[in-house]
């Protein structure tokens, strides 16, 4: 995904890529945080800091999280059957699988 | 034909109907999807150009930076100038979900393998054209983003949202700045009516040549790449433009422009799109000189991207 130079045809070696970092944003207090994209940094110090020039210029967050792309584990769609078909034949689990009369009140 | 291979056609033919399906539903595709290959080298096509405008479009405007006339002024096209850096690394990061590297798009738009809007390629000659750039150029973009935000893929459209967000800010700074100079002096109102004659035409040419000549479109707007043609852009583009140059006191450079009460939209003139192609070719008057200044920054950065990364190294 990232950090290792690929040597271009022909040139001597380049240097290695800063590694790639997922950045969540929270807007504001009692919000989640949210992914709102990616960028390159050489260290979690820089990504915080490049994190808040890139994504935050306007009072998007009050608070950054800059994780390494790489160490980020991800469900795949392959597996998406397998993974979330199970919760579609729980209906019993919505509280509309439930009927109440309409006369029974704070239901 | 081996059996293998009958089954892996098959497991593609699956693939493609399911890629298919969400595209009709309207859905957005996700990185992790599969996708048709065509249509993630559009995508890398689209998005990159796109990014690399970003970039390179930092250079006509950084250009007046230190000769703007008031702090306020300066700060206000500082920001701007610092958004253009920010919505090309929004788009940067989109383009690279799709399995390409920053360093492969950066040596690719330094190389002049991909391309970036030919509207950079135009000087910034007097102060008035940040104003010009801000009002038409930001304008145009604004009409051809606006539609991207719904685009197919995820990355690009949320890229997009975030983008346009910010691009308001910079019509609204260009329009204000115009028309704080016409209320100004003769000199200043001649120098806003020459930004204008000099960007109008290759602001129309940032939707691109008429589609009957735009060999992507068709596939684009089928795969809900692209949500528009070029032709329906810049119409309404134009639409928008003709009311804002009478508030101004302005007046558009073209003969032919004139309100058609049949079709409930303005006629206008073509570009001239020899100039576009010669330009996207690399014969416009800063093709060159661009690419130098990207290219020297790429090198001149290079000991800085080796230190922090050897720092990171020792860190760690």
């Amino acid at each position: 995904m990232s950090g290792q130079a690929q040597p271009r045809a022909g040139a001597e070696p380049v240097e290695a890529e800063w590694p790639l970092y997922e950045i969540f944003v929270r807007g504001k207090r009692g919000l989640n945080h949210v992914h709102v994209g990616s960028l390159h940094a050489a260290d979690d110090e820089m990504a915080l800091r490049h994190a808040r020039d890139v994504y935050t210029r306007r009072n998007e967050g009050v608070s950054i999280w800059a994780v390494r792309a790489a160490l980020v584990a991800a469900s795949s769609p392959d597996e998406k059957d397998p993974l979330f078909a199970p919760a579609n034949d729980k209906i019993y689990r919505h509280p509309t699988f439930y009927a109440i009369p309409d006369d029974v009140p704070h239901m | 034909m081996t059996a293998a291979s009958e089954v892996s056609r098959e497991g593609e033919q699956a693939l493609l109907a399911a890629f298919d399906r969400t595209i009709a539903r309207n859905d957005r595709i996700e990185p992790r999807d599969w996708m048709p290959e065509k249509y993630r080298s559009t995508l890398v096509r689209q998005i990159a150009q796109h990014a690399h405008s970003e970039i390179i479009g930092m250079q006509p405007e950084g250009n007046w930076l230190t000769r703007v006339p008031s702090l306020r002024r300066k700060a206000i096209l500082l920001a701007k100038v610092q958004d253009e850096a920010g919505h090309g690394l929004y788009l940067y990061s989109a383009c690279e979900t799709l399995g390409v590297s920053r360093r492969e798009l950066t040596e690719k738009l330094i190389d002049g393998k991909q391309k970036y809007s030919s509207i950079f390629n135009y000087p910034t000659l007097s102060y008035a054209d940040v104003g010009t750039i801000g009002w038409l150029v930001d304008g145009a973009a604004i009409c051809n983003q606006v539609p991207l935000c719904r685009t197919s893929y995820g990355p690009y459209g949320r890229a997009m949202i975030r983008i346009c967000k910010e691009e308001s800010f910079h019509q609204r700074q260009g329009f204000e700045l115009l028309s704080t100079m016409m209320r100004g002096t003769d000199e200043q109102r001649a120098s806003v009516q020459e930004s204008v004659d000099r960007f109008w035409w290759p602001a129309l040419m940032m939707f691109g040549p008429p589609d009957a000549a735009s060999p992507n479109t068709e596939q684009s707007m089928r795969w809900g790449i692209k949500r528009d043609t070029n032709d329906e852009l810049r119409q309404k583009f134009v639409d928008m433009s003709v009311p804002q140059a009478a508030a101004l006191g302005v007046t558009l450079p073209d003969p032919d422009l004139a309100w058609n009460e049949e079709r409930g939209h303005h006629d206008f003139g073509q570009p001239d799109w020899d100039e576009f192609y010669a330009v996207v070719k690399g014969g416009g008057p800063c093709n060159a000189q661009r690419l130098a200044h990207r290219r020297r920054a790429y090198d001149e950065g290079r000991w800085v991207r080796e230190a922090a990364a050897a720092f990171a190294a020792k860190g760690a």
